[in-house]
């Protein structure tokens, strides 16, 4: 199997994606960010579509807009989040535009939209090229080591806001630049596992963490973990399995992960209740 | 003192616990408990954190099972009494972005319950309607809360929230009143205004109330009645009668001090950490909130 | 086709109900508007913006399992969203609004998960078929203009339904969605409500979305209920206001769309977002008019 060029770029890109949506990933979901993040991956494919209808290349639309929305986000809400409402409208406003956007960019180009737009929606994680596939992988590690870097200020501004300003922990500043990671992370990823599963490598890695620990340690190397073992194993499942898409092995085995965990938590609290 | 005299009318007790026991969750969490709330009555529940106070206001209103023992209220079984207790649990404050008025919020806790269609068609209905509104008014009167009553409640202070939902517990016209450590997350001017509110409430609605609480200082004064909770056990009288070294000390069993400061407020010395207990507080809270 | 717009609206009106398929738009998109402005009124009270989205989203794995499984495209779609909604209120960690528990923690996390695992499963069931994506763009912008009279019908039912049990259970759902502790004390099933009104949402956008098409039943569910609480905090004029907005939205996307070359889907979601903001705005000034006196 990793005789293939494409398999090992695909790993190369895969793994450090996976650890960077692990590790920000966990942050997005004790910051109940995980709303915004889903909008951040439509508007992803939507500046895709921008910058494909304005002649740019898709990732500058990708990564501009992405980054301009969570900016919006940030400076729109408290403590740099935003209301629920206030997600769900933006959110559905911008995939109006999107819908423009598509029957403007059909009207002027003929059929490869379809193929385009499959693979900004799923991902298309085996067509990566080596210099691409490099460059996601060295995003995804500069993501992670960001996230790292700022752990426990991060964390003690996401736990007890107002303790974190008193320790000169810059909070809002905090709340921005996370939001610019995951903006980050979220239009690198968009390439390999494409703009509508991404919003599942942030969420089931780092959901299925918060079920199995409470420490902020274990849950980080737990979820990263997690992601990239649904990484390997839908990229491998994926390659033996001619019919199945790569990211719907890698989501359905981070989703299963979840499920796994969710179970496992329930049982261990019942038998430890009934002790 | 002894406990007040009941008259004649107030023959019938609002809650009476005979040997009671229960356990949560393989837990004992009290044992043996006897306690009489008479008609009327001011009472408090005190104790330290995980002494089970909150699992006895749960087991007067039949929310949960008794290990062994019987209880009664207003002379039938709790869940029979459910429609004329007043109940305010412990709760979250309302998140400030809430946009619902409070008078909405009072009025829910008169037909929060009722299913089908809320539009008043007959003139029974229109008539209905026109009372309970004037009841709602009513009520909110009572509680002081006319003036803020129609902004948004997640704008409120904690005080104000907490006259709202006394209000909302209030407005079924309830013989008995159970409050939920009412005056927690309060500031000692609210805490001392709201448990006057309560008391005024107990001798002009004649309603008994049975509240629960960590500390005595706000109640002095009000009280007819007070159940201290410790060890799993619990023993009741007057807050003189309760709150002393000697009965303090057999409670726990290890010395306990009281002393009485200059202003007179009660103060408890030497009490022992008591184990937290996740399961009174937390017992249908949300469980998975997790906190590295 | 793109008939120009004569700015006399007594002209323009009959220009728009000359065709059939225009007046069945005109009358789908009232029974929409009406279902999403009463349904969207509590989804958007309770916080649950993420899972109404997520039932929305569920449309491709239901229509795309159904044309693999050779099902009717309508069942597929009706149970796709249902299925989300139990396993959605499967994961859940009982809290309220009252609390810090909606939105964070590991009840989104469960959302975001049903989400993907039915887009992926979608994609999984379009591979599988060899379909090509392209043949699913009805699927995410509907097919408003293309609308046949048994499918208003059916909608027309489904509404009805869905309004039904909504209308019966009014009371107890307000009060658990803003004091889900007071509920319970009070003997009502708090479990079973939840459950109950994410499964309403989830009839209310499958039948929605067979017309309107994914993203569209969103924009209606959140924006004009949206709007309508930042005017008002009464329920009942919450209510109303917030259909007299959807109708709105609905009636003049569709009838600018009708004159335009432009998707309707734009128009619906552009005039909702519009009129969120204009709301808003009305909301922060008439706020700060209130603090200056």
């Amino acid at each position: 199997m990793f005789a293939h060029d494409f398999v090992r770029n695909a790993y190369l890109a895969g793994t450090f994606v996976a650890l960077g949506c692990g590790v920000v990933g966990w942050f997005v979901v004790l910051r109940g960010q995980l709303f915004a993040g889903d909008a951040l991956t439509h508007v992803a494919f939507v500046g895709a579509i921008t910058a494909a209808v304005l002649g740019f290349d898709e990732r500058i639309g990708l990564f501009v807009l992405t980054l301009a929305v969570a900016g919006g986000m940030a400076a729109l809400g408290r403590r740099g989040q935003a209301d629920d409402v206030v997600i769900g409208t933006v959110f559905a406003w911008i995939l109006g535009i999107g819908v423009l956007l598509l029957a403007v960019l059909a009207t002027s180009s003929e059929g490869g939209t379809g193929i385009a737009a499959a693979n900004t929606l799923f991902g298309s994680i085996y067509s990566l090229s080596p210099g691409g596939s490099r460059l996601a992988a060295a995003v995804g590690l500069a993501v992670s080591a960001g996230v790292l870097l700022a752990l426990r200020p991060l964390l003690l501004a996401t736990l007890d806001s107002e303790l974190a300003a008193v320790r000169g922990v810059p909070v809002r500043a905090l709340g921005v630049g996370f939001l610019a990671l995951l903006a980050v992370v979220t239009a690198e990823s968009t390439q390999a596992v494409g703009a509508l599963l991404l919003l599942g490598l942030l969420a089931a890695p780092a959901g299925a963490a918060h079920r199995l620990t409470a420490s902020p340690s274990r849950g980080l190397a737990l979820s990263g973990l997690i992601a990239v073992v649904a990484m390997w194993g839908g990229l491998a499942l994926s390659y033996e399995v001619a019919s199945l898409p790569p990211s719907s092995a890698i989501i359905g085995l981070a989703g299963a992960a979840y499920a796994a965990a969710t179970l496992f938590s329930r049982t261990r609290r019942r038998s430890a209740g009934r002790g | 003192m002894t406990t007040t005299e009941l008259s004649p009318e107030q023959a019938t007790t609002a809650a009476e616990l005979v040997n009671a026991s229960v356990r949560l969750a393989g837990k004992r969490i009290f044992t043996d408990v006897e306690l009489t709330v008479g008609r009327g009555q001011f009472v408090a529940v005190l104790g330290p954190n995980g002494a089970g106070k909150s699992t006895l206001m749960r087991a007067l209103l039949g929310l949960l099972p008794l290990q062994s023992g019987s209880v009664t209220v207003l002379g039938r079984p709790p869940a029979q009494a459910r429609a004329a207790i007043g109940y305010l649990p412990q709760r979250h404050a309302f998140d400030s972005s809430t946009r619902i008025r409070g008078v909405d919020l009072v009025r829910l806790g008169l037909d929060g319950t009722r299913w089908g269609i809320p539009v008043a068609l007959t003139t029974a209905t229109r008539r209905r309607r026109k009372a309970e509104s004037a009841r709602i008014g009513e009520v909110i009167e009572t509680v002081g809360a006319t003036g803020y009553a129609h902004r948004a409640i997640g704008e409120l202070s904690g005080g104000e929230q907490q006259r709202l939902l006394i209000a909302q517990a209030l407005v079924r016209n309830p013989q008995l009143l159970i409050l939920d450590e009412p005056l927690d997350s309060l500031d000692l001017p609210n805490q001392a205004s709201v448990a006057a509110l309560l008391r005024r409430i107990c001798t002009s609605e004649r309603v008994s109330v049975l509240l629960v609480a960590h500390d005595v200082n706000p109640l002095l004064g009000y009280l007819d009645q007070v159940i201290y909770m410790a060890g799993g056990h619990a023993t009741s009288g007057s807050v003189e009668e309760v709150i002393t070294s000697a009965k303090l000390s057999e409670l726990y069993g290890t010395p306990i001090e009281v002393l009485r400061t200059t202003d007179g407020r009660l103060v408890v010395v030497g009490q022992p950490e008591a184990p937290h207990h996740h399961g009174d507080r937390h017992a249908h809270d949300h469980h998975e909130h997790d906190q590295p | 086709m793109s008939p120009s717009l004569s700015l006399n609206p007594v002209d323009d009106f009959n220009a728009l109900t000359t065709y059939p398929f225009m007046v069945n738009a005109l009358e789908a998109g009232t029974i929409i508007a009406v279902l999403a402005a009463v349904v969207g009124w509590y989804m958007v009270l309770r916080r649950q913006s993420f899972a109404g989205h997520t039932l929305s989203v569920m449309a491709f794995p239901g229509a795309a399992g159904a044309a693999l499984a050779g099902l009717p495209t309508a069942l597929g779609y009706y149970l796709a969203c249902g299925a989300a909604a139990v396993f959605m209120r499967g994961g859940r960690s009982g809290s309220g609004l009252g609390s810090p528990g909606r939105g964070y923690g590991t009840e989104t996390a469960t959302i975001a998960t049903v989400q993907t695992v039915g887009l992926a499963a979608g994609f999984l069931f379009l591979s599988l078929n060899n379909a090509v994506l392209g043949g699913t763009e009805t699927l995410l912008f509907g097919t408003f203009l293309g609308v046949s009279r048994g499918q208003v019908l059916t909608l027309l039912l489904v509404a009805i339904a869905a309004l039904a049990m909504v209308a019966a259970a009014t009371r107890p759902l307000l009060l658990e969605t803003i004091d889900p502790e007071g509920a319970r004390a009070r003997g009502l099933p708090v479990a079973a409500l939840d459950l109950g009104f994410l499964l309403v949402l989830a009839l209310a956008v499958a039948a929605t979305s067979q017309i309107t098409g994914a993203l569209l039943v969103f924009a209606l569910l959140v924006a004009p209920p949206a709007a309508a609480q930042q005017l008002t905090m009464r329920p009942g004029l919450g209510l109303v206001l917030s259909v007299v907005f959807a109708l709105a939205v609905v009636w003049l996307g569709l009838g600018v769309a009708y004159f335009s070359i432009w998707p309707v889907g734009f128009y619906v979601t552009s005039f909702a977002f519009a009129l969120y903001l204009a709301a808003r705005l009305w909301h922060t000034t008439a706020r700060r008019r209130h603090r200056g006196d």
